[in-house]
């Protein structure tokens, strides 16, 4: 092997010969370049992260490399043969196992035929539903998940679902698992599961491939990482040898200084507006949330933390009357409203961004430009188009205030990027120019750059009175920007404290400590 | 109003930079066009006069025009489909609807006091398009607010609908004489065919309600992601509905072209699988099945091909009896030729081929 030790690559210890190797890979859509003679490589038993800003061509390159795409020019290297699948069931069969960016299991499919769709266990020539279950269950209590196997798929919420996908992909014997973001709606708990297992991968000698916009979560589990940007690599590190701060700069060519401006600026103290803009009382609806209280004042941030199914979305359903409340109601400025559709909330101004994204709010064949204008232009009626001038100016506004690429409007929304796409939901909802915004997960796979942009923007919003309640399950994100903050759990409200000195760790012990004595609590 | 129609369907995954030649091979439309001119070359061959065009009486006549002329049941109902099948839907009773229109307009010509009057025409046919929206709504309702699968709730009204057809008509072949009504198949305005004038009005109509207003791009929404269209406020269940009682009534108007066209109604034979031709000319026109995107001029050309097809099959001797035959072969041809997957597997051995080459030279 000739040494040619190239800029921006990482000394390999002598014994390990990388499993994947890819070579100057470019693809290219239409005009979009997507990947510009990127090289990567996995060795195996290492954890390897993959890094770069939302459009910058990171799921690009792993559908190359599994098939998904065909590579315009560029070599694949697996186990040293190069290889180029034709199909992800190759890159499969030949040991690359993959949870994409989203979840692509089948809803109504049970969770059990979801995790072995493909390699059922069978007998007789039939499936054998009693081994697949089994087995099932075995994987997933293995990664610690309580979860019924034999449930639909399609009636968990996408966090469920994509620990499905994930529990599905390291089930195989793999000798390369590739996870495409797969914590970005998980609680931390969960994701902790998930590095045991992907520590476990790693001592089995597996190849891991691991891509997030969370750097401590990077810092924590990865070795080695590549960093690309504009669908070109920068460079190949180790991660114990590059600060954090050098690799922000890395991602986006430039140091990154809104991050601490939030921080500064934005007084956490209740805004001093008294007028309520919405209003639940009792409202609950059997099975998804017990009765709940709730105030949002004009120009206030109200953020809930709760975890994975204690019904924050349920919550935030409910408001929005995407769901229907069978006990308790809702006042809209201190009118009693009945909210029986999605269609009389957004009447009464109240919006609403779903934590779905692929199933609840990209309409993937249409436009960026019809995908962004779809809320506005329902609420004016189909008689009434949004002129073309002013069409083109909301556009363009908002393509340039959320920083979204590509910056053709008329692109397909289902080509861009996942963060690029949760960028055009949000403007979505902007657009329509809400009294109440509801946000679940309005960050999520949003990369760090665009993160502080997006909630230095919804500070500014309710400094101008808008009034918004944000859901994350990144609880330092909910404490950022929010003034008062709701605890659920168990599906009810548990708690409601000013956020005043208030840390992650009191939040937690508060999730936490109710379990022990939740009869003690009453609402704060 | 070109740029009104012909607003083409979503480009494949992976688009091959665009030249002006490869942006022609991939024109979705290429193909059936391609293929309606073929079968014309085969009939020219066969029958060296076929294209021959005659005027009499100041109308023309000739196989072009009859196939334009017959063309029009089709792509009216084809028509009603391309938007049902926007919304991830599909009608399979267009065909008993058409026969409850032409059922219900020709037993009241006959019933009616003076039945060559062009007034009692206009009134059978008006109510019997009346008729077609109470079915219309009747299909909706069972889609959009009981929820049924749409391919199950039209089924009920597919089967049950040529039994109130035959209620209508008491089981006997009505034959109304009524030269009004007569005209709208064998008409002529301006020396082109009623029937296909009907048609055509009905196309533009439809192409400047959809795509002038939002209302195509609410309709599209719809039925690429239902969920998410709800969520954003866009009245799904309304478009939803509404579409099945379009279909239902130019379906309805079909009928009435047919009846018109033999001056008789046999309501068991009457638009007998025309819900299928207009499915397939949606097809070919470039509608997917699951919904989205939907091109009105596809379904045009569709509707096109279907006829030049029909007529082609006698006039190159093609025994009646491999009729279907003949039929589902060029069709399944058209539709490989159209497939992304088969374009991609014939790309993929062109370029193969090309980059074998380079190496040789
Ligand atoms: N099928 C496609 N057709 C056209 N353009 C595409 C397609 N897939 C990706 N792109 C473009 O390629 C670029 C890279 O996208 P990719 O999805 O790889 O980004 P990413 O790094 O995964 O971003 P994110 O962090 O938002 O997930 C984007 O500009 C995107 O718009
Ligand atoms: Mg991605």
């Amino acid at each position: 092997m000739t040494h040619t030790q190239e800029r921006g690559v990482t000394e390999l210890p002598n014994d390990r010969r990388p499993v994947v190797e890819m070579r100057d890979v470019s693809i290219a859509f239409g005009n979009v370049q997507a990947l510009d003679r990127v090289s990567m490589r996995l060795l195996p038993g290492e954890i390897h992260a993959l890094m770069g800003e939302n459009g910058a061509g990171k799921s690009t390159l792993i559908k190359a490399l599994t098939g998904v795409y065909s590579i315009d020019t560029g070599r694949i290297v697996v186990g040293g043969e190069e290889h180029e699948f034709a199909t992800p069931a190759a890159a499969q069969a030949a040991g690359i196992s993959t949870v994409y960016q989203e979840v692509n299991l089948v809803p109504n499919l049970t969770v059990a035929e979801n995790m072995l769709l493909g390699r059922e266990p069978r007998r007789f020539g039939g499936i054998n539903m009693g081994a697949m279950n089994r087995r099932a269950r075995a994987t997933l209590e293995r990664l610690g998940l309580d979860i019924n196997p034999g449930s639909l798929l399609g009636h968990h919420p996408i966090a469920v679902q994509q620990l499905v996908a994930i529990a599905r992909a390291v089930d195989v014997d793999a000798r390369v698992v590739i996870l495409d973001e797969p914590t970005s709606s998980l609680d931390a708990e969960e994701v902790q599961k998930l590095f045991d297992v992907m520590r476990r991968l790693r001592e089995h000698g597996v190849a891991v491939l691991f891509v997030s916009h969370f750097l401590d979560q990077v810092y924590e589990i990865a070795d080695r990482m590549t960093i690309l940007r504009n669908g070109r690599l920068v460079e190949e590190r180790m991660v114990a040898e590059t600060s954090q701060l050098e690799l922000v700069r890395l991602m986006i060519g430039r140091e990154l200084e809104v991050l601490d401006r939030l921080d500064r600026d934005h007084g956490r103290a209740a805004p001093n507006s008294a007028t309520p803009v919405l209003t639940a009382v009792g409202l609950g609806r059997k099975g998804s949330l017990e009765a709940t209280d709730l105030t949002l004042f004009e120009g206030e941030v109200v953020g809930i933390a709760g975890l994975l199914g204690s019904g924050r979305t349920e919550l935030a359903r409910l408001l929005f009357g995407a769901d229907t409340a069978d006990h308790g109601g809702l006042e809209v400025r201190s009118t009693r409203r009945r909210l029986r559709s999605p269609r009389h909330a957004i009447d009464r101004k109240i919006a609403f961004s779903s934590e779905d994204r692929k199933a609840e709010g990209v309409i993937g064949d249409l436009t960026v430009a019809d995908n962004m204008l779809l809320a506005l232009q329902a609420s004016r009626g189909w008689l009434r188009p949004i002129p073309s001038a002013t069409r083109a100016k909301l556009v363009r506004e908002y393509i340039q205030a959320l920083d979204i690429r590509p910056t053709d409007p008329n692109a397909l929304m289902r080509n861009l990027s996942g963060g690029n796409q949760q960028k055009v939901l949000l403007a979505r909802w902007l657009i329509t120019e809400p009294d109440v915004l509801i946000l679940d997960e309005p960050t999520r796979g949003i990369d760090i750059g665009a993160k502080a942009q997006i909630q230095t923007m919804v500070a500014d919003l309710a400094a101008k009175g808008m009034s918004v309640l944000f859901i994350s399950a990144e609880l330092e994100e909910v404490l950022r920007l929010s003034h008062r903050v709701v605890v659920m759990r168990d599906r009810r409200k548990i708690r409601e404290l000013a956020n005043e000195d208030v840390s992650v760790g009191d939040l937690l012990e508060i999730i936490a400590g109710e379990t022990r004595q939740t009869e003690l609590e009453g609402p704060a | 109003m070109t740029d009104t129609l012909d607003r083409a369907p979503a480009p494949e995954e992976q688009a091959p930079r665009p030249g002006p030649v490869s942006r022609l091979l991939g024109h979705q439309l290429l193909w059936p066009v391609v293929a309606i001119v073929v079968m014309l070359v085969i009939d020219v061959i066969a029958v060296p006069s076929f294209l021959d065009l005659r005027v009499q009486d100041g109308h023309l006549y000739g196989n072009p025009v009859d196939i334009v002329r017959n063309s029009a049941p089709v792509m009216l109902v084809a028509l009603g489909m391309t938007l049902v099948i926007a919304t991830r839907g599909i009608d399979l009773s267009v065909g008993a609807v058409a026969a409850i229109a032409a059922a219900v307009a020709c037993t009241r010509i006959v019933e009616s006091a003076d039945e060559g009057a062009a007034s009692a025409a206009i009134l059978a046919c008006t109510t019997a398009l009346a008729a077609c929206v109470l079915l219309g709504v009747w299909n909706g309702f069972l889609v959009s607010v009981v929820g049924i699968q749409p391919i199950i709730a039209t089924l009920v009204l597919m089967v049950a609908g040529r039994g109130l057809a035959m209620l209508v008509t008491d089981g006997q072949i009505t034959t109304p004489s009524n030269d009004a009504f007569s005209g709208l198949a064998t008409g002529f305005v301006l020396g082109l065919p009623i029937a296909f004038l009907i048609a055509l009005g009905m196309v533009v109509l439809t192409a400047v309600l959809t795509r002038r207003t939002a209302l195509g791009m609410l309709i599209e929404a719809v039925g690429i992601n239902p969920d998410a269209s709800r969520l954003a406020g866009v009245r799904a269940r309304t478009i939803t509905w509404t579409v099945y009682v379009f279909a239902a009534v130019c379906a309805g108007m079909a009928g009435l072209i047919i009846a018109a066209n033999t001056n008789s109604v046999n309501a068991n034979s009457l638009g007998l699988w025309i819900e299928l031709d207009a499915i397939l000319a949606v097809v070919i026109g470039g509608t997917a099945l699951t919904g989205g995107r939907f091109s009105l001029a596809g379904t045009v050309v569709g509707a096109l091909l279907i006829s030049t097809l029909v007529r082609t099959i006698p006039s190159i001797g093609i025994p009646s009896e491999a009729n279907y035959l003949f039929k589902a072969f060029v069709v399944i041809l058209v539709c490989l030729l159209q497939s992304p997957r088969a374009r991609a597997a014939l790309r993929v051995r062109g370029r193969r081929a090309a980059s074998s080459k380079a190496v040789a030279a």
